[in-house]
């Protein structure tokens, strides 16, 4: 154990690098970008010092630093993480490495703003996963909108306004009902300390009520089916770092909170309401990827596919319930939460290569209608060997980081109902269909214009992001037992934990 | 007959009436260019008068002159914050009324009089001494709005603020004369114990009712909240950030005093009263800002909101509902001084900054001014994690806590609608390009006032860490 406190650390230094990028860049671009980048790197470097220090053996949480905050009403500040939260923490000091890469000659404008808001994104990012206090978990996951409103607002597209009032309104709608859940909390429990709530008996009534709170929440921010509105228009308008690291790690916030708050508070509420959220990730899965497959601009399809990847992930955490109480099978309930981890951290990977590649195609055409695209495999490339395997990736094909979490998930679906599989199974098929046409539009073929046959190869930066994305794909994708034993003693604690009613 | 012991209980309140009278005089005799001497005597006259409040705390309640006078930690928190707000109001109002030929010595002193008014009102221990502070405080402040005489605006609001106030403090007046009817004393505390068991019951409610008509009228809550708009659009925007600070403050101990010191027995009755008035207050309040193009006026409606909230946690009547109260009262005061801040950094002569459409593109021309004014936006708003988060936080708990869960939906689904004029300032002033032909807006040179405001805007989110502390202090208050 060493003595520092590396999850403070973890959450604080970005923010102390944003006011430092603040002060230091507003009249420097240069200085911004190469400041931000050692920071992130820097960053990068101490998640993976988070990661030895974290046993995965024993599982728990482990890392905790617990300090008094507000006394009078019990919350404290407490952090602490168990394996599904350092593979999420590693996931998003990644991707914001890759995110600064990416953004580095395409934001011109007030670049040490937007370089600071990415920093304190990141922080507040990892807040969220390491907070064991309800009220604090709940101060980094409002938090989080304060850096996305300005991003998507101010190096947005065209009707980013309306888009980020949007995106803040609703998910700020969400969120403050789960507040008024977390006080009634306190007002029954007389704490806010996380593991003390996930031990308390609610009545079946109170777990109704505080499911339905901590749902509307966190399937705003997941987004499920009907409430995923704001997201394709988030998307669209949002700049390329900011696509990136809404859908690479925002969207993982929600399911998160799903793992830390309805699962183990509400569970015998969230096992009678299984049904509900397995038939909202099946739809979904199936409707969604309809709609992904006829839109006419590509950030609107990958984020309606994101839309679909995620119902994956809420199958998989619902459908928990069926194995382990219904048929007594820990094993395969186990299996599917895995599952549904593994689909958060493949999807941060996939989606985030993908909103990458839009943002470099993006960069040379200025316009992101599939339509104008075309034949890029002769134009560039090695951006289209690329795309494809992404877009590979995003179907799910075997060796890819794609398949691996689908595959578990669809798994333990059979074992509770083989219907449910066919069903989830079946956006096997969809996905490649949408997918594919998309590449078949924009890299097959001929260029539509002029511009389009003209553009040119990607540079060294853009080779080196994308790089590190399909490196991270593939990783996982051929050897993923690293990720799988960082979080199994902690996945079948939580599904021991679920085994037990509270009534 | 008054023993010395009384005097010692009030010396800050004794040395700020001697000291306004002490910055009246030396007034006189300075020159117009001389007035900056004033604006620092004043400083640290008040200085001195936090200085003596702090040093002379002690851990016990003590009662002065019959129990007309009570020093607790309660009135100490408030006296500390009125004075606080009031300094940050003159720090940050010199520059502009320097501008428009105001910056006169009257400035001062009827302010330090209005705030002596305060600490009487909010140490009162009889409705004597309640009406004696109220009056007090309130006359100077009538004067304050008045002190543009030029402006037909502010004369018209001072006439306004003037009549409905006293208005007002006739129907508190008669609300006392029934109470005193109904149970014999004027001291709060045998009003305390005779209420329960009074044989005219009814006049008492009556009394009652009157009474919260006047802290509704202080708070300005629906339906007593039409002042409000009008006074705060028309006052010159330093009296405005005074208005909407320190009579907040002074409201909760006039509340606290009157509501639980005096009629706490007739809690079911009042407590019931008080949500309803904060229902409709959280409605009208963030309902009509939305309308605003006048930013005072938005921020006039904010506040009615705001009171509104702040009624939740009265509603609760227990030690836990007033410091969630006393909390929210000291964060709102310190959001507000932000918020008119910025606004009154950012006006010149011939221009008041006082338009939303003023601060169009504020982040491409003064980013740091941009900055706070977020700052204060999104604290106001309740987002994490700024301060006025944590102040909700533990409303909202009081609320749930004092069974008033229906109320605590209400003003949640009414802080979502309040989100978006919140957000529309910042979003004018980061993703909107300035108008065509604007002047540039810059920011005042004035040092004193950037740092001191910059400190209050940064403590709005450092204030997230220490919230433990004060909150603490809150409830050691009323003896949690």
């Amino acid at each position: 154990m060493s003595t520092w406190p590396i999850l403070s650390i973890l959450i604080w230094l970005p923010c102390a690098g944003a006011i430092l990028v603040l002060l230091a860049g507003g009249a420097r671009p240069r200085v911004a970008r190469w400041l931000t980048l050692a920071f992130t790197i820097i960053m990068f470097g101490l998640s993976l010092v988070m990661l030895v220090q974290y046993h995965a053996g024993p599982g728990g949480f482990q890392l905790q630093e617990n300090l008094a905050w507000i006394p009078g009403i019990h919350t404290s500040y407490h952090l602490g993480v168990d394996g599904i939260a350092v593979a999420l923490i590693v996931l998003t000091t990644f991707t914001s490495i890759l995110v600064i890469g990416g953004a580095w000659q395409v934001v011109k404008d007030k670049v040490h703003q937007y370089m600071a808001a990415m920093l304190v994104l990141e922080g507040l990012l990892i807040g969220v996963f390491c907070a064991m206090d309800a009220l604090l978990f709940y101060l980094f996951f409002e938090a989080i909108l304060i850096p996305m409103f300005f991003l998507i607002g101010i190096w947005g597209g065209p009707r980013r306004v309306y888009a980020t009032l949007k995106f803040f309104i609703y998910t700020f709608f969400g969120s403050i009902f789960f507040l008024v859940g977390l006080l009634y909390m306190y007002h029954r429990a007389g704490t806010f300390d996380l593991q003390t709530l996930w031990a308390f008996p609610f009545t079946l009534q109170e777990q109704t009520w505080l499911f339905f709170s901590f749902l509307i929440a966190f399937a705003v921010k997941t987004p499920m089916v009907p409430v995923h509105t704001w997201l394709p228009d988030a998307h669209v308008e949002a700049p390329t770092g900011g696509s990136v690291i809404l859908a690479a790690i925002m969207l993982k916030v929600g399911t998160y909170g799903f793992i830390r708050f309805s699962l183990p508070i509400t569970p015998d509420a969230s096992q009678h309401f299984a049904w509900l959220v397995i038939v909202l990730s099946l739809v979904a899965i199936i409707y969604i990827g309809y709609v992904a497959l006829v839109q006419p601009d590509m950030k609107k399809l990958v984020a309606y596919s994101s839309i679909a990847h995620m119902g994956f992930v809420t199958l998989g955490l619902f459908i928990v319930y069926m194995l382990a109480r219904g048929q007594h099978d820990v094993q395969t309930a186990a299996l599917g939460v895995q599952g549904a981890v593994v689909q958060m951290v493949s999807h941060g990977f996939v989606s985030g290569a993908l909103f990458t590649c839009i943002g470099v195609m993006y960069d040379r055409l200025h316009t992101r209608e599939i339509s104008a695209y075309g034949g890029l495999a002769k134009v560039m490339p090695w951006f289209a060997a690329f795309l494809v395997l992404f877009a590979m990736a995003n179907c799910g094909l075997p060796f890819t980081s794609g398949f691996v979490g689908e595959f578990m998930v669809i798994l333990s679906a059979f074992t509770a109902n083989p219907w449910i599989a066919l069903l989830a199974a079946y956006s096997l098929i969809i996905g490649a269909g949408y997918t594919l046409y998309l590449i078949k539009r924009i890299v097959w073929g001929t260029a539509p214009t002029k511009e389009a046959a003209a553009m040119p190869e990607i540079n060294t930066r853009e080779g080196l992001v994308l790089g590190a994305f399909a490196v991270a794909v593939l990783a996982m994708g051929v050897y993923p037992w690293p990720l799988m034993h960082l979080m199994d003693s902690s996945v079948a604690q939580l599904v021991t934990h679920l085994l037990a009613s509270k009534i | 007959m008054f023993s010395l012991n009384d005097l010692l209980v009030m010396v800050p309140e004794l040395y700020l009436t001697a000291a306004a009278c002490l910055v009246l005089l030396f007034d006189v005799f300075l020159k117009d260019d001389q007035r900056d001497a004033t604006h620092w005597l004043a400083i640290i006259v008040m200085l001195g008068a936090i200085f003596l409040v702090i040093h002379g705390q002690t851990p016990e309640t003590v009662t002065a002159f019959g129990g007309m006078f009570v020093r607790d930690h309660m009135a100490e928190i408030l006296k500390v914050t009125v004075m606080v707000a009031t300094i940050l109001m003159f720090v940050i109002a010199r520059p502009w009324l320097k501008d428009r030929q105001l910056f006169i010595g009257e400035f001062y002193s009827l302010a330090i009089f209005s705030v002596i008014g305060v600490m009487l009102l909010v140490s009162a221990g009889s409705l004597i001494t309640v009406y004696l502070g109220l009056e007090l405080f309130a006359l100077p402040a009538y004067a304050l709005v008045a002190l543009n005489r030029e402006s037909k605006l502010s004369s018209e609001a001072a006439i306004k603020f003037f009549v409905l106030g006293a208005l007002a403090s006739g129907l508190m007046l008669f609300g006392m004369s029934l109470i005193y009817g109904a149970t014999g004393t004027l001291a709060l505390d045998r009003i305390f114990a005779v209420a329960g068991t009074t044989p005219h019951p009814h006049l008492l409610q009556l009394g009652l009712v009157f009474l919260v008509v006047g802290i509704g009228f202080e708070f300005g809550v629906v339906p007593f909240h039409m002042w409000l708009p009008d006074v705060y659009e028309g006052a010159p925007t330093p009296i405005t950030m005074y208005i909407s600070t320190v009579p907040k403050l002074a409201a909760v101990g006039l509340a606290y005093r009157l509501l639980e010191g005096g009629l706490g027995p007739l809690a079911a009755d009042w407590r019931v009263m008080l949500a309803i008035m904060a229902a409709l207050s959280l409605i009208v309040g963030n309902v009509v800002a939305i309308a605003q193009k006048n930013l005072k006026r938005m921020l006039a409606y904010s506040t009615i909101s705001h009171m509104g909230f702040l009624f939740l946690a009265l509603s609760n009547p227990t030690a836990e509902g007033y410091s969630a109260a006393l909390f929210y009262a000291v964060c709102f005061a310190l959001m507000e001084t932000v918020a008119f801040g910025v606004i009154l950094a950012l006006g010149r002569k011939g221009f008041e900054c006082d338009m939303i459409d003023d601060l169009k593109g504020l982040n491409r021309r003064s980013p740091w001014f941009a900055g706070m004014m977020a700052l204060a936006m999104f604290s106001l708003a309740g987002i994490p994690p700024l301060w006025g988060f944590m102040a909700k936080v533990l409303v909202l708990k009081a609320a749930i806590d004092g069974g008033m869960l229906w109320l605590a939906i209400v003003a949640i689904i009414c802080a979502i609608i309040g989100l978006f004029y919140y957000l529309r300032i910042v979003k004018v002033m980061y993703f909107d390009a300035p108008v065509e032909g604007a002047e540039p807006l810059q920011a005042k040179p004035d040092f004193v006032l950037r740092a001191v405001l910059s400190i209050n805007a940064l403590g709005l989110i450092v204030m997230i860490g220490f919230s433990g502390t004060l909150f603490e202090w809150c409830r050691a208050a009323f003896g949690v």
